[in-house]
């Protein structure tokens, strides 16, 4: 029954987390929970000379699902350009994790790119958990 | 699985279960299609009877009307049940009298109306709030607020790595600083059952109020106000098989009686005038604006449900089933249940598995058509103390089977499968 959800790739991921980690120095770094289930995400960035990302790793905390969307989406922004990070939307995200996700478990996938938008734009996370968020 | 049935250890049930779950009609419905369901959530909300569900049903076809009003046939009929299902309730909590219950939305609303009226009318900075660590943030919160307002300190009781109340500095801890001592009677986390009646004599001891929590236990095992002298308790009707929007505040007459009243508007006033008004009598003070008259019609029918069963009865088969289900949950490996023994516990089992996370937990036993919560319980201090985000809880009732904790213990097999634990 539990298939869909919880597949190979996601159960992987939660096991052997990609880019899991710190990355210092770094060009930003960003870390926040959602305190609703206690999942905690942090992002570091390392930017090259045209701002594009050289280097990431992530570190946290919590449930399978925040835990594979953190390691597919630091796999996937390798080499993106700053404006691309602030561009990433949730859709391209959840289409990565290609499970279908309840409401409440949305908020779980998408705690990883709130987070690295918040570093992104440099903002207090209020802001970008707007971005994220809509 | 347990073979709990012909064990000395458990009290006999007593209550005849596949009967009581006939009067739940949600009961039979499949959580998902071919997947009965299996509700394990009725601490964070109960099932309703379908006598609850006529009583409201009956009311809005036949009686609907505004109380205390109207002169005619209806609003009369409205009022009648309205404050019959009072006394039924008061009786139910042993109050000595139905002016002491006041209907609220929820036993929230009960400790912000005692925070916001009694707290403001009588504390001064410098004096003491006493609270636990294990309290539901419905009778944590509005005490910070009242500490903001009224520059009183706040302070707590902690608790053992077992979930139950560290007693051993309470004499340090309530002092003639104290004004307020609120603590919960049973932890919506631990399961764990209070010393409530002792706590509420300490209290009384360097001359605070007693606030008691209730939501956990009313719904559950018989509660008698006056035999623990408690000054307030606060209740839901939700969790006791009645609707949302009602909850009871019962509090002592005596100091009832000397507070402001926590809202203004209708039905609370005796006589009103342009700059000024006077006050209702009891318990109407406290009751502005036309109430949830449904709800409390349903929940005064909720508690002659459970009048009916007996409380006694029903608390004896909570015992049961918990003692069933943690010895059943204990043996999954790797599973960590919070809280005490059974001895010391009401109708739940929250719990940590490792290597899974309780969203995930969730959401594969919902899957499999079993309801259980996950998240922090709205405990967030409880938690951080114990050193985890969150954790995963089962809760019972009067309807919860034993088969139903063996499906719970095949789901979280379930679990450790998909996470290859």
């Amino acid at each position: 029954m539990n298939g869909d959800i919880y597949r190979e790739q996601i159960i992987d991921l939660y096991e052997n987390p990609l880019n899991f980690g710190v990355l210092d120095p770094n060009t930003f770094s960003y870390e926040e929970d959602n305190p609703l289930c206690g999942d905690v995400i942090r992002i570091d960035v390392r930017l090259d000379d045209d701002q594009r990302v050289a280097g990431v790793a992530w570190s946290g905390d919590g449930c399978a699902i925040s835990q594979a969307s953190a390691s597919l989406l630091t796999e996937e922004i390798k080499g993106m350009h700053l404006d691309e990070l602030k561009n990433f939307s949730k859709e391209r995200l959840l289409a990565l994790l290609g499970v279908p996700l309840s409401m409440a478990r949305v908020k779980c996938a998408l705690l990883s790119l709130k987070v690295l938008k918040a570093g992104a734009y440099g903002l207090p996370d209020r802001d970008a958990l707007r971005g994220a968020d809509e | 699985m347990v073979g709990a049935t012909a064990d000395k250890h458990y009290n006999s049930p007593m209550l005849d279960v596949e009967k009581i779950r006939v009067d739940f009609p949600i009961l039979s419905r499949e959580a998902y299609p071919g997947v009965p369901l299996i509700y394990l959530d009725s601490a964070a909300s109960s099932q309703k009877p379908l006598a609850v569900i006529e009583a409201m049903d009956a009311y809005y076809r036949q009686t609907n009307a505004n109380v205390h009003r109207g002169i005619h046939i209806l609003s009369e009929q409205a009022t009648n049940a309205y404050e019959g299902a009072r006394a039924r309730i008061a009786r139910f909590i042993n109050a000595p009298d139905p002016a002491e219950v006041i209907y609220v939305r929820n036993a929230t609303e009960g400790f912000n109306l005692v925070a916001q009226s009694w707290g403001r009318t009588n504390l001064r900075p410098g004096d003491e709030i006493l609270l636990t660590e294990m309290e539901h943030h419905a009778n944590l919160v509005p005490w910070q607020i009242l500490a903001q307002q009224t520059g009183a300190r706040l302070k707590f009781v902690p608790f053992h790595p077992d979930g139950t109340l560290d007693l051993s500095n309470l004499s340090a801890l309530l002092t003639e600083k104290t004004k307020l001592f609120a603590f919960t009677a049973v932890s919506n986390v631990f399961g764990t059952v209070n010393p409530t009646k002792e706590l509420v004599a300490a209290a009384h001891a360097v001359g605070a109020v007693a606030v008691v929590d209730g939501a956990q236990a009313v719904p559950h095992m018989p509660v008698d106000v006056q035999d623990l002298n408690c000054d307030f308790l606060a209740f839901s009707g939700h969790k006791m098989c009645g609707p949302t929007g009602i909850g009871i505040l019962y509090g002592k007459r005596a100091l009832l009686e000397a507070m402001p009243p926590y809202m203004g508007g209708g039905d609370m006033i005796r006589r009103v005038e342009l700059e000024a008004s006077t006050w209702n009598e009891l318990p109407w003070k406290f009751e502005a604006g036309t109430p949830a008259i449904a709800a409390a019609i349903g929940l005064g029918t909720a508690v002659d449900y459970l009048s009916g069963l007996g409380m006694e009865r029903v608390h004896r088969y909570e015992h049961f089933i918990t003692h069933y289900a943690l010895e059943a949950l204990s043996e999954i490996p790797g599973l960590r249940l919070l809280g005490p023994d059974a001895s010391r516990r009401a109708g739940l089992a929250a719990f940590i598995l490792n290597g899974a996370h309780p969203h995930d937990i969730a959401e594969i036993l919902d899957k499999d058509g079993i309801a259980v919560r996950a998240g922090h319980h709205c405990a967030m201090p409880l938690h951080k103390k114990l050193g985890v985000n969150a954790s995963a809880r089962a809760s019972f009732y009067l309807y919860t089977t034993t088969a139903e904790i063996d499906k719970l213990v095949t789901g979280l097999h379930h679990v450790r499968r998909v996470f290859r634990l």
